[in-house]
């Protein structure tokens, strides 16, 4: 199975929040694209999983499959799980090494580098940090 | 400068005779002008932090344009002019708290330092293995934290008393947590995250039959009640000047002359000493004794002008015009949206109401409203054992102050009705 690639991903997100003129309607589709994030199994949603944020929790859990990350999250916030849908729509299933290069700019372009501030205390920078440092521990094998 | 100290009547009746105008007050609030993407800012995070009227900052701009220079050491002009204005807001803390003395007002950093210098002072030296502290199910974590630090070193144990469904305190359960075992009560007059007005004048008559000394933690009070620490009989009571229109970094700890007395200074340094020799040092005298280092001079400037602002409303006026602002919210709310839950209704309350829409978690919620203009806190508001009490992660909290005006509360209604459709398929 082939895979676009972060960069195409993040074009295609884009090219889709274009669309979209007031805030409304783009957090309407970002909390509707929380609302599609596959659920995370309960069995997974684990204190060990947890990402630490103030506000909202958000679980992270990463494995390797075909020399592919696949990464499944959520959280509970339907804001924040939004944010979290887009990172592992982008992120999910590609290569450890292409996750650490990763640059992320499509969230600044859409306008939602807001909720990616360190001092939004919503756990998604840290997020971006263990996803990223997953992928790094999987290239060092 | 030396405006008249007001007695305890003036500070709760204010100066001016006339009906205050809100709406002209709130001129005085530069930031409220503000506008907030697109929208005009409605500020109820009051709670949190309350907004400076610009004689606020024009105090701390005098000061530094004309008298700046460190207080309690030097000879010269600057130096005496600092030190009597910053003595001068000491005189109007005592006046605001009606303390009996003005030395009995420590200058600290805020509600957080007086709560801390308390525990590594009477903590250290009073506490023994057994003896316990008792706390509040309310508190905030300021009044949690600095008192299991102090049990794990004393070997003191922390005792709660439990907080009811509707978020006033098990009055029942206090009575018997209490006993001679207890050798502090260390409480939260007004809660922050439910607005419930504890019965302080009840609580304390009880610790003092028992011989129980007494903290108060004034952090939401002294920002919307009279506080009269004579009346109260409290040993000792904290509170931050920057939720009552004050500056930040600055705040007050009032005890008892025999207490301050007796404990051993916290930290130690300059000017909180007397004689200094390698062998011994001894002891300047209150407040001296507990204000170790060059203190923050501009914060008792700009808080001394805040207190004087609300001298002339009077403390009464601005509990009255909060309290119709609460009351208005909820029922406002309660109308709007029959789903939304309240958490904490106690008849006795401030302006400040916490809620849950729906199943909508309160950070989504908060993050809509900020898109309309409305600054409101969500979260656990720093009390975690309380949100565990009522099984939530936090709520929303919407909290006023007498500058707030009717239109906020609309504005926070439309937000919320904005927040329900997008949040709640
Ligand atoms: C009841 C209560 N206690 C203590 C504090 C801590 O105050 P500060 O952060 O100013 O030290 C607060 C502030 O949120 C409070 O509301």
């Amino acid at each position: 199975m082939s895979y676009p690639s972060i960069q195409e991903i993040g074009d295609e997100i884009v090219e889709e929040f274009s669309w979209f003129s007031s805030w409304e309607e783009k957090y309407e589709h970002l909390i509707e694209m929380g609302r599609q994030l596959p659920i995370i199994d309960e069995a997974y949603k684990t204190d060990d999983r947890l990402v630490r944020g103030c506000q909202s929790r958000v679980w992270l859990h990463a494995e390797s499959e075909d020399q592919r990350v696949v990464f499944r999250a959520d959280s509970d916030a339907i804001i924040t799980k939004g944010i979290v849908a887009l990172l592992v729509r982008a992120l999910s299933h590609q290569p450890a090494e292409d996750i650490v290069r990763s640059d992320l700019s499509f969230i600044d372009t859409i306008g939602l580098k807001a909720h990616l501030s360190p001092t939004r205390s919503n756990g998604l920078v840290s997020m971006i940090q263990q996803m990223k440092q997953y992928a790094g521990s999987q290239l060092n094998h | 400068m030396t405006a008249q100290l007001p007695d305890n009547q003036s500070w709760r009746k204010g100066s001016i005779a006339e009906t205050v105008d809100w709406e002209k007050l709130r001129n005085d609030f530069p930031i409220l002008q503000r506008q907030v993407n697109g929208h005009p800012l409605a500020y109820l995070d009051n709670a949190a932090s309350a907004q400076k009227p610009w004689q606020v900052k024009e105090a701390e701009q005098a000061l530094y344009d004309h008298y700046y220079a460190n207080v309690h050491r030097g000879v010269h002009t600057l130096s005496q002019e600092g030190t009597d204005a910053f003595e001068e807001a000491r005189a109007w803390v005592a006046s605001f708290i009606n303390a009996p003395e003005k030395e009995e007002v420590i200058f600290t950093k805020g509600t957080t330092d007086g709560i801390n210098l308390l525990a590594y002072t009477f903590g250290l030296d009073y506490l023994k293995p057994g003896d316990e502290i008792l706390l509040t199910g309310m508190e905030h974590h300021a009044n949690i934290v600095p008192w299991q630090l102090v049990a794990r070193r004393t070997g003191a144990v922390i005792k709660v008393v439990p907080v009811l469904e509707n978020g006033t305190l098990d009055l029942e359960s206090f009575d018997k947590l209490l006993s001679e075992k207890t050798k502090l009560l260390s409480m939260v007059w007004v809660s922050n995250s439910l607005g419930t007005i504890n019965p302080v004048d009840y609580m304390v008559q009880k610790a003092k039959s028992l011989g129980v000394p007494v903290l108060l933690d004034a952090a939401q009070a002294a920002p919307h009640l009279a506080v009269d620490v004579q009346a109260l009989d409290v040993d000792f009571l904290v509170f931050s000047a920057h939720k009552v229109i004050g500056p930040t970094g600055f705040g007050v700890l009032y005890g008892k002359r025999k207490w301050l007395e007796k404990l051993p200074p916290f930290m130690g340094g300059g000017d909180m000493i007397d004689q200094v020799r390698f062998e011994e040092t001894t002891f300047n005298a209150l407040p001296h004794k507990f204000e170790a280092g060059t203190p923050h001079i501009s914060g008792a400037i700009g808080f001394c002008a805040a207190l004087k602002f609300l001298a002339q409303i009077g403390m009464d006026r601005v509990a009255a015009r909060e309290q119709a602002l609460g009351e208005l919210c909820r029922t406002k709310l309660r109308e709007a949206f029959p789903e939304l839950r309240f958490i904490g209704e106690a008849p006795e309350r401030v302006a400040v109401v916490s809620f849950l829409l729906g199943e909508a978690h309160p950070y989504d919620v908060g993050f809509i409203l900020d898109k309309e203009g409305v600054a409101v806190r969500t979260g656990h508001h720093c009390c975690q054992p309380l949100m565990d009490r009522f099984k939530i992660p936090g709520t929303v909290r919407a909290s006023f102050a007498f500058y707030n005006k009717e239109s906020e509360i609309d504005q926070l209604i439309a937000a919320l009705a904005k927040a329900q459709k997008m949040l709640l398929p």
